[in-house]
């Protein structure tokens, strides 16, 4: 050692010894002062940091799953609404089919009536015709061949006119 | 270009009070810069707070080239010291050397073979203490005779071989480094003319030499852990 250039007389063991103190004592300060708290906030940043992405990551997930929800449940509105729709559009073509039903009914009982109704005034006009026709021929042919027929003839040219009327 | 060391005796045991006073300059100046890097912590780091732990960063990676973190976790503390200690050391000699009644006082400690082969010493011994206390007596002694018992000779030469490249290389470097500094300083910057030529090599050898300062200081750093990974891993 004394070759090498230090140059000194004797043991240099002071040196040796203070500066292996010195180095102890340095590190002993310095882990207490300052890389001891240093590496507590560098730890517990990594820790922050580990835990900040773990929830970045849950939260994902959970946004993608709510995303999922959302669409199926809008596939299964959208299903449910053109179900309805349709189910709407059937109704409203049985109603309209059951109200044109309702309406030819209608209109056969109305025109049945009607015939009916006419056929009975027919009846009826037929048969006050059918006396006044007697009544009155009885009048005109007495007027026009009074005393010519008998009562009887008279009789029989009547019914035989009226037999005419009814056939026409 | 040799000076006088300001030698003091105490206890039987001789002190060089340039190195005391330098190392405790040193020991100060790292102590106040870790200080006022870890004044206000917080989790987003500024400024000093950033600078230090990038220096823990690094010499995370060092350790991390060398074992698992999980042995080597607590040299942290030991390699960041170290680092920042030599690191700060070895620039303290550049700017100037100050030298009073021929003794020389200011210069870096590291300079000096006694500090180095000391920090050496006290790494390597380490390296033995947590050799053994991680892997037992019984597997720190079979590491002296692994692969092969016929290598125990060279195990034990390495051992001191190691001790002695370690300290002796950061000694050596730094030591020119502030001998050829004190050359062109001292004897080149004599009258004008001198003064003039010794400016740009001064320059030059000091930008070098802040380069050396911080590769050697790596390098102790790297090679504390790779001493100690031998020691403490089991699969070496």
């Amino acid at each position: 050692m004394f070759v090498l250039g230090a140059g000194g007389h004797g043991f240099n063991g002071g040196d040796i010894a203070f500066q292996l103190l010195m180095f102890l004592l340095l590190m002993f300060l310095l882990r207490k002062y300052a890389f001891g708290p240093l590496m507590g906030v560098m730890k517990q940043r990594e820790e922050h940091i580990a835990n900040e992405i773990e929830q970045a990551e849950k939260h994902h997930q959970e946004a993608k799953k709510l995303a999922e929800e959302q669409r199926e449940l809008m596939k299964k509105s959208r299903q449910e609404a053109q179900a309805l729709i349709e189910e709407a559009r059937k109704l409203g073509e049985e109603q309209k089919e059951q109200i044109i039903q309702a309406a030819r009914a209608e209109a056969e009982r109305l025109k049945e009536v009607a015939k009916q109704e006419i056929a009975q005034e027919k009846e009826q006009a037929m048969a006050a015709l059918r006396q006044q026709v007697a009544s009155l021929s009885v009048l005109i042919a007495s007027k026009v061949i009074e005393k010519e027929l008998s009562e009887q003839d008279q009789a029989k040219l009547i019914s035989e006119y009226i037999q005419e009327v009814g056939e026409r | 270009m040799h000076h006088e060391a300001p030698l003091y005796e105490l206890f039987g045991l001789t002190f060089n009070l340039s190195n005391v006073m330098m190392i405790t300059v040193t020991s100060a100046i790292v102590f106040v810069i870790a200080l006022l890097a870890t004044r206000n912590l917080s989790m987003k780091p500024t400024g000093m707070q950033n600078f230090l732990e990038w220096v823990m960063d690094f010499v995370k990676g060092i350790i991390k080239s060398n074992m698992d973190w999980q042995t080597g976790g607590r040299f942290q503390v030991l390699g960041v010291t170290l680092i920042m200690y030599i690191f700060v050391a070895n620039m303290l000699g550049l700017p100037f050397a100050v030298v009073i009644n021929d003794e020389l006082w200011w210069k870096s400690p590291t300079a000096d073979p006694v500090i180095t082969l000391t920090l050496a010493t006290m790494v390597v011994g380490l390296s033995h203490y947590y050799g053994i206390k991680m892997k037992g007596l019984k597997g720190y002694a079979e590491g002296f005779v692994s692969p092969m018992p016929f290598l125990f000779p060279l195990k034990i030469i390495e051992e001191f071989a190691n001790t002695l490249t370690l300290g002796l290389r950061l000694y050596g470097n730094i030591f020119a480094g502030e001998i050829l500094l004190g050359l062109l300083a001292g004897s080149l910057a004599t009258g004008f003319a001198g003064t003039v030529v010794a400016i740009i090599p001064t320059i030059v050898w000091q930008a070098f030499s802040i380069f050396v300062g911080a590769i050697q200081a790596f390098i102790f750093t790297m090679l504390t852990m790779v001493y100690m990974s031998h020691k403490v891993s089991h699969d070496h």
